[in-house]
C-alpha cells in the first residue's frame, strides 16, 4: 500500500522553550497509507514533533507540510479543512467529560457536517462498533469507563471524520498485554479498512513491531533513523543497539 | 470530484441501481436523502442490484448509507446485492454490515407531569442529602479535632500555615478595601437620608452598630467564600478526580486529617482576623465619609461612637466569625469530595460551595440574632 508520496513532510523543524531547544532540524516524511512508529526516550521530544505538526506548538524553524501544503502559510477556512483531514488520540484520551461516549465521537460530526439526528446517531455508533466496542456503553460518560475503553472511544472520536491521517500519542500506554496487542490489531485493520495513514509516537516495542510499516527514532533533536524495523536491529548506533537489543527488546526479537 | 448519484434503471421485476461520484462524509446529508427516496420508489422491486463500479471514493459515510440502502430493501423483501465492488472498498464494506445491528433502546417518554415530580423529588432529596453529609463530615472533623487534641504532632502545622497564609494574609488587601468602601457608602447614605430630620449625627450610632454586629462579618464571610470557599472546592474536587484522595486514603491516612483539618483550622482562624480588621476599615471609612461629607470632625465622631456602642456590640460580630469559617469551610469540603469524573461536575460543585456557603452564612447569622436578642446583648 505505501508508495512514495508523503503526506506529512517535515523539513528542518526546530522547536524549544526558553533556552532549550527540544527538537534541532529534525526533517522526518510520512507515506500515505503507512503506519510510522516514531520512538526515542522519555523526554526525548516526541509527543512536541506529534503537537507542533497539528499546531499545538509553535515552531522556531523549518516548515511542516502536510498533503503538500504549507501549514503555516493557511488560516482559517483553509486550515480547518486540513485540521478536518487528521484525527489525533492523545495519550489519556482526552474526552469531553460532561459529554456522554455517543455525543464525544458525534462531537466532530456535527461540528463540521450538516447530518439529520438519525443518520449522525448511526455513524457514530458504526465507529463505536468498528473500534471494538459495544453499543451499549453509547450513553455512560467517560468516567464511567475503564483506561481501555477510553482509548478506544478517543480513537473512535479521531476516526470520526474519516480522516486522512490518524496522530496516536502512545495509545497502547497503559493497557495490559492483551488490550495493548488488541489494540494494535485494530490500528492495523482499521488502517487497511479505512486506507489511514499513521503516526504513531509509541514507547510499546510489541506495537513497534506487530504494526509499524516504519521506524523513525529521535535521540538529542534528532531523527537519526528511519526505516522498517529489520534496518533498525541491524543498525550500530548504540542508542538504536540498546532500544531494540537491550534485555526487553531481545525477549520479542530473538 | 463529481458530486454523488444514484440512478435506477427497472427491468421487469429487478432494478439495478448504479452508484456514481464520491460518496464521502461532505455529501452525507444529499445522500442520505438519495437513499431514502430510492429505497421507497423501488420498495416493490425483487431484487436490486447496486452497482459500486463507477464510485470515485467511499468512506465510512458512503459505506454506511451503501448499507443502510440494502437493509432497508431487505426490510421490504427485496433481495439486495452489491456488484461492482473495488478490492480497497471491500473490507469497508464488510466492516459496516456489521454495525447498527442491535436497535437502539429510546427510553419510553414520561408523562411531563412526573417528570416534574421526579424533578422535585429529586431535588428535595438532595437538599436532604448534603445536610446528611455536612453532618457526616462535621462528625468525622470533630473525631479529628478530638484526636489532634490528644496528640498535638498529629496536627499538620506546615499545612496550616500555608493555608493560613492563602486564605488569611493574602486576603487582607481586598477585605479592608471592599469593607472600607461599605463603611463609608453606609455613612454617606446615613448622613444623605438622616439629613431631613436633622439626625446626622445618628450616622456613627448606625454605622457602629451596624458594622460591627453585621456587616464586618458578612462581607468578610461573603468574601472569604467567594475566595477561598471555591478554592478549596476546586482543589479537593481536582485531587478527587485524579484519586488523589483514594492514594491518600490506601497509604493509611484520613483525608480529614490531611486535607480538611488543616484548611477549616486555617478559615477558622483567619476569619475572625479578617473580621477585626474588615470592621476597622469599615468604620475609618464611614469616619472619613462623615468628616469630608458630613462636616462631623473625627473627634465628635469617636465620642459619638463611643456612647453608641459598647464591648457587647464588638463581641457579637467576632462570636460569630469563626462559627461561620466553619460553616464555609465545611460546606467547601464536602462539596470538594462530592466531585466525580467530570469536568462539569467540578464547575458545578464549585457554584454549589459558593452559594450555600453564602446561604447558610445568612441563615446561620439569623439563628445568631435571636440568639442575642434572646440573651440580651
Amino acid at each position: 500500500m505505501t508508495n512514495n508520496e508523503p503526506v506529512i513532510s517535515v523539513r528542518d523543524l526546530v522547536v524549544g522553550f526558553g533556552a532549550a531547544t527540544v527538537l534541532d532540524h529534525v526533517t522526518l516524511d510520512v507515506f500515505r497509507g503507512e503506519i510510522l512508529g516514531f520512538v526515542g526516550g522519555s523526554g526525548a521530544g516526541k509527543s512536541v514533533l506529534l503537537r507542533t505538526i497539528i499546531g499545538l506548538l509553535p515552531k522556531r524553524q523549518g516548515t511542516i507540510e502536510v498533503f503538500g501544503t504549507d501549514l503555516s502559510a493557511l488560516e482559517g477556512r483553509a486550515r480547518r479543512a486540513v485540521e478536518r483531514r487528521w484525527g489525533v488520540l492523545f495519550q489519556q484520551g482526552a474526552l469531553f467529560s460532561s459529554l456522554t461516549v455517543r455525543q464525544n465521537i458525534q462531537f466532530p460530526i456535527r461540528e463540521h457536517l450538516d447530518l439529520s439526528p438519525r443518520l449522525a446517531d448511526e455513524i457514530a455508533l458504526a465507529k463505536l462498533e468498528m473500534v471494538g466496542l459495544d453499543p451499549g456503553v453509547r450513553e455512560k460518560f467517560p468516567a464511567e469507563l475503564s483506561g481501555g475503553m477510553v482509548k478506544r472511544v478517543a480513537l473512535a472520536r479521531a476516526l470520526a471524520l474519516d480522516p486522512d491521517i490518524v496522530f496516536l500519542d502512545e495509545p497502547t500506554s497503559g493497557l495490559d498485554p492483551i488490550g495493548a496487542g488488541e489494540f494494535d490489531e485494530l490500528i492495523r485493520t482499521l488502517q487497511h479498512t479505512l486506507g489511514l495513514s499513521v503516526f504513531m509516537v509509541t514507547h510499546d516495542l510489541d506495537s513497534l513491531h506487530a504494526v509499524c510499516d516504519r521506524i523513525a527514532v529521535l535521540v538529542g533533536g534528532r531523527v537519526i533513523a528511519a526505516g522498517p524495523i529489520e534496518a533498525m536491529l541491524e543498525s550500530e548506533h548504540p542508542w538504536l543497539k540498546s532500544y531494540f537489543q537491550g534485555k526487553r527488546g531481545r525477549q520479542i526479537y530473538h | 470530484m463529481s458530486a454523488a448519484a444514484l440512478t435506477g434503471t427497472v427491468e421487469g421485476e429487478r432494478v439495478a441501481l448504479a452508484a456514481t461520484g464520491a460518496w464521502t462524509a461532505e455529501s452525507a446529508a444529499a445522500i442520505e436523502q438519495l437513499i431514502d427516496e430510492t429505497a421507497r420508489r423501488y420498495q416493490h422491486a425483487r431484487t436490486v442490484d447496486i452497482d459500486l463500479e463507477r464510485l470515485e471514493r467511499l468512506d465510512t459515510f458512503g459505506a454506511w448509507l451503501i448499507e443502510r440502502l440494502t437493509r432497508a430493501f431487505t426490510a421490504h423483501g427485496s433481495t439486495a446485492r452489491i456488484v461492482g465492488l473495488a478490492d480497497a472498498d471491500r473490507d469497508l464494506i464488510e466492516e459496516v454490515r456489521l454495525v447498527n445491528r442491535t436497535p437502539a433502546n429510546r427510553g419510553v417518554a414520561e408523562h411531563r407531569v412526573l417528570v416534574a415530580l421526579d424533578a422535585i423529588g429529586q431535588a428535595v432529596a438532595e437538599i436532604g442529602w448534603s445536610l446528611v453529609l455536612l453532618a457526616h463530615l462535621f462528625g468525622a472533623l470533630c473525631r479529628v479535632v478530638l484526636g489532634t487534641i490528644a496528640h498535638p504532632a498529629r496536627l499538620r502545622f506546615a499545612s496550616t500555615i500555608h493555608h493560613l497564609e492563602r486564605v488569611g494574609w493574602r486576603a487582607v488587601p481586598i477585605i479592608l478595601l471592599s469593607t472600607f468602601l461599605i463603611g463609608a457608602i453606609i455613612a454617606q447614605q446615613g448622613i444623605f437620608h438622616f439629613r431631613t430630620f436633622g439626625a446626622e449625627v445618628y450616622v456613627v450610632d448606625m454605622v457602629g452598630i451596624l458594622v460591627l454586629r453585621e456587616v464586618g462579618v458578612l462581607i468578610v464571610c461573603v468574601m472569604v467564600a467567594g475566595r477561598s470557599g471555591s478554592a478549596y472546592t476546586a482543589e479537593l474536587g481536582a485531587m478527587k478526580m485524579r484519586e488523589e484522595i483514594d492514594a491518600l486514603r490506601t497509604m493509611g491516612l484520613d483525608p480529614v486529617e490531611v486535607l480538611v483539618l488543616p484548611r477549616i483550622v486555617a478559615l477558622v482562624i483567619a476569619v475572625p482576623l479578617l473580621t477585626f480588621l474588615g470592621s476597622m476599615a469599615a468604620l475609618y471609612g464611614a469616619g472619613l465619609v462623615c468628616w469630608l461629607y458630613g462636616g462631623m470632625t473625627p473627634d465628635i465622631f469617636l465620642t459619638r461612637l463611643r456612647e453608641a456602642i459598647w464591648m457587647p456590640t464588638f463581641a457579637v460580630g467576632m462570636i460569630k466569625a469563626p462559627f461561620m469559617a466553619l460553616t464555609i469551610g465545611l460546606v467547601a469540603c464536602v462539596e470538594g469530595f462530592e466531585v466525580d469524573g467530570s469536568a462539569a461536575s467540578l464547575g458545578l460543585k464549585t457554584t454549589a460551595s459558593v452559594v450555600k456557603s453564602i446561604f447558610l452564612v445568612i441563615v446561620l447569622d439569623g439563628f445568631f440574632a435571636m440568639f442575642f436578642a434572646a440573651i440580651g446583648m
